[in-house]
């Protein structure tokens, strides 16, 4: 099994969420983790979604994908050639002697302090899976009291935008 | 109703489009723009689109569109018995006639009834339409009275789903269903409608503009795949066309018949492709499949180029996947791009449209056979057909005689299929009776042959057949059904009685279910658990009794016990025309349907009939 990162250009339409993640489950497709979100365009949205399956199976997600009514587009992100960021908020139990420990850990990794109080701090991180999963191994001795993270966002790099062509489309039918 | 004219109020004069002055929007002036309610733009935009039959039960929330259809004298509604019919009639319809069939249902249980006969149609790609009503908006979400998610119950079983809240949205909605539904892959779209956006008033106008942004099927087939296919095709030793269901959707026979005479390869078609291309042909081998012939087994098994056109690989064709057609290429040509190397890695992947592809194929072949350079070994096939005529004449498809005085379930359908003639519609349950109708009758027409392939649905026949000859009046349209098939729908036989449709239903009754009971004996050490109906002959009661069940709906009902009444109950039948038909053939119980592939084993292992295995020389083992 391989990760595979897509970004899926859907039309912000009731109940898209809600196919994308039928037809997962239907086709018994594995998702690592989803993230969905307004883009530049007003009636665009776009998932980010990432599918642990081997090569050819992929090409059955992103077939049965283009299938649905609502989905634009499908443009696999090759790690290499893009960003791909995932964002974490953990509460740490901190204390007047573990505080200081503590941020230096949070400065070590460019993340930020985004709460205090006498017996935790909220620290928030964004970057790449590995390096979010190395933060919360340094943290963890201290007492994680809670987390959350967000799924994986993803854009190309260089000057290209995937939305260009599906926009025109839309324009010429809107 | 007494007076319905009195009902009826005098069509409204088209609102002139107003002055353009002041800057306002200019309407343009083909189109007229209306006031209408949502029920009202319903039923304009049904038959707009070109609906003439509407099968359909109301209710609470598609009341309002059945008040509009009242005003209707272009659609005809069929007033059916159970939702799961109107579906299912709508699917004969569509099936039999080409065009989109179309079925009604209100909210709740209404539209859950219609769940079966929507997924049969998804699996085996049948352009439907279903219209349900909803609870009015401000109830959706509530647990209003007969409210059901059907977006969401129906989103894994449709080709797409529409929810409409607002009135405005209902003719382009409709639009885009009647276009979704029967471009590309063909599949059934439902279209959800509050009870509100029915009532409410809005502008209507026709064309609407259709708003499908990522919806673009693909028809032209790629000509650099095609030129390798030709290639491909000239230079096998052992080809075989395996053509499915896609040939018919796509109008394509004729194409088909002309590919497979210039190549001179043999064709198998499938369960759903039968009648794509005559059984009478010397070129045909059969059905392929778990109950297909051992010549159209067998040569898709030892092929080394598969042609697949229209087809999708189905678990019930290719046996054990990666013991199956071990040796072969594969050519394979859909419109869906998801079914190509979904099931088996295809060699040269086509998307497109049949007829195109095919259409294409024959010019590539010709460009091919007609350079002055080509080999004498292109195209030549002879070793290959005396392999094929060898496993035709040894195993041809054929049964065993039914016990003395009995009748037997094949010679049933065998004669029906004879003495009914190639132009009649065969309509199918599910199980043995299917099998057999699929094996025995000769099929040498498109949309001659409808079946519930992928699904599998018991109860598909009667309301199929029903909707079959709604579309078709001309048409002679048999059910060939099963005692157990014809308890699940026998119902709609009410609605054939009333409304003229003088279907023609022949009940293949062994008192059991037969397929299941097949797998007890063959599978299960002859435990036959819950599989024997107390309505055959050889029971101490016979319930019900089909003869006076169908003349309490108001059909002929004959009953055939003996073979040598066989020819003369169906020419009864066929006499009868002013009322269906219903014939219960009281056949022997323990038939079985050969040959077969047991699930889970490779078609090498076809078995001829019970313990016998072709020999195809390496039977020494």
């Amino acid at each position: 099994m391989t990760k595979h990162t897509l970004s899926v250009l859907v039309e912000d339409t009731p109940g898209i969420l809600a196919r994308i993640a039928s037809l997962f489950s239907r086709r018994n497709f594995n998702i690592d983790s989803l993230a969905v979100g307004p883009t530049e365009h007003p009636r665009i949205s776009r998932m980010t979604i990432v599918v642990n399956v081997e090569e050819l199976p992929l090409e059955q997600v992103t077939k049965q994908l283009n299938k649905l009514v609502n989905v634009l587009k499908i443009v696999e992100l090759e790690h290499d050639s893009s960003v791909q960021r995932e964002l974490v908020l953990v509460k740490v139990r901190a204390d007047n002697e573990t505080r200081s420990q503590i941020v230096e850990i949070v400065q070590l990794f460019r993340a930020k302090t985004v709460d205090v109080s006498p017996e935790a701090l909220t620290i928030e991180a964004t970057g790449s899976s590995d390096k979010l999963e190395a933060m919360v191994r340094m943290l963890e001795p201290f007492g994680i009291k809670e987390l959350v993270q967000s799924g994986k966002v993803a854009l190309g790099r260089g000057g290209r935008s995937i939305t260009d062509r599906s926009l025109r489309a839309l324009d010429r039918t809107a | 109703m007494t007076d319905d004219q009195a009902r009826r109020p005098t069509p409204a004069a088209p609102h002139p489009a107003p002055p353009a002055h002041s800057g306002a929007a200019t309407i343009p002036a083909a189109r007229t723009v209306e006031q209408l309610t949502g029920a009202q733009a319903l039923v304009r935009a049904l038959e707009c689109v070109g609906v003439d039959t509407i099968f359909g039960i109301p209710g609470g929330a598609i009341m309002p569109a059945y008040d509009a259809l009242f005003d209707s004298t272009k659609l005809r509604h069929i007033l059916c018995r159970h939702e799961q019919g109107a579906g299912h009639a709508a699917t004969g319809y569509a099936q039999a006639t080409g065009r989109v069939g179309v079925c009604w249902a209100t909210s709740g249980p209404g539209a859950t009834n219609l769940v079966t006969p929507l997924a049969d149609a998804h699996m085996d790609s049948v352009p439907i339409v279903a219209i349900t009503g909803q609870v009015a908006t401000h109830l959706i979400g509530t647990d209003g009275f007969q409210e059901a998610d059907i977006c969401g119950i129906t989103m894994p079983v449709t080709k797409h789903n529409f929810l409409v809240t607002d009135p405005a949205d209902v003719a382009r909605t409709i639009a885009e269903a009647f276009h979704i539904a029967s471009t590309g892959r063909p599949g059934p779209v439902l279209v959800d409608i509050a009870k509100d956006a029915m009532q409410k008033t809005a502008a209507f106008s026709w064309p609407p503009e259709q708003h499908l942004p990522g919806y673009h099927p693909v028809t032209r087939p790629h000509a650099k795949q095609i030129r390798e296919a030709a290639r491909m095709i000239a230079d096998a030793r052992r080809p075989v066309i395996y053509a499915g269901g896609g040939i018919l959707k796509a109008e394509a026979t004729a194409e088909l018949k002309v590919l497979a005479e210039l190549t001179g390869a043999p064709v198998v078609t499938t369960l759903m492709g039968l009648g794509a291309f005559p059984d009478s042909h010397p070129q045909h081998l059969g059905m392929p499949g778990m109950h297909g012939s051992v010549s159209a087994v067998t040569a898709l098994q030892k092929s080394d180029l598969l042609i697949a056109l229209g087809t999708r690989f189905d678990d019930r064709v290719t046996g054990k996947l990666d013991g199956f057609a071990p040796e072969a290429k594969v050519i394979h040509a859909d419109i869906d791009p998801a079914e190509i190397s979904k099931n088996r890695t295809a060699d040269v992947p086509i998307v497109g449209d049949a007829r195109e592809v095919i259409a294409d194929l024959i010019v590539a072949v010709q460009k091919m056979q007609q350079q002055p350079d080509a080999s004498a070994e292109q195209f030549d096939y002879a070793a290959w057909w005396e392999q094929l005529d060898a496993w035709r004449t040894t195993y041809p498809l054929g049964y065993e005689d039914a016990p003395d005085g009995q009748l037997s379930p094949q010679a049933v359908i065998e004669r029906i299929g004879q003495l009914a003639g190639p132009e009649a519609v065969i309509a199918a349950g599910v199980g043995q009776h299917q099998m057999w109708a699929s094996q025995f009758i000769k099929y040498e027409n498109p949309r001659t042959w409808l079946n519930s392939g992928g699904a599998g649905t018991m109860g598909y026949a009667v309301p199929a057949a029903m909707g079959a000859q709604a579309g078709r009046r001309d048409a002679t349209v048999w059910a060939i059904d099963g005692d157990g098939c014809f308890q699940m729908t026998n119902q709609e036989l009410t609605t054939c009685s009333l409304n003229d449709l003088p279907i023609k239903v022949a009940i293949i009754n062994n008192g059991a279910l037969g397929m299941v009971r097949q797998w007890q004996t063959l599978f299960h050490e002859g435990r036959h658990s819950e599989t024997t109906l107390p309505n055959h002959g050889s029971s101490p009661v016979r319930v019900p009794d089909f003869v006076k069940l169908a003349e309490a709906m108001g059909c002929h009902g004959l009953r055939c016990e003996r073979p040598e009444d066989l020819d003369a109950t169906i020419e009864k039948a066929k006499s009868l025309n002013d009322a269906p038909v219903v014939i219960d053939f009281v056949v022997h119980k323990d038939a079985m349907v050969w040959p077969m592939v047991a699930a889970g084993t490779t078609n090498d292992e076809i078995q001829y009939a019970r313990g016998l295995r072709p020999d195809f020389g390496d039977n020494e083992e």
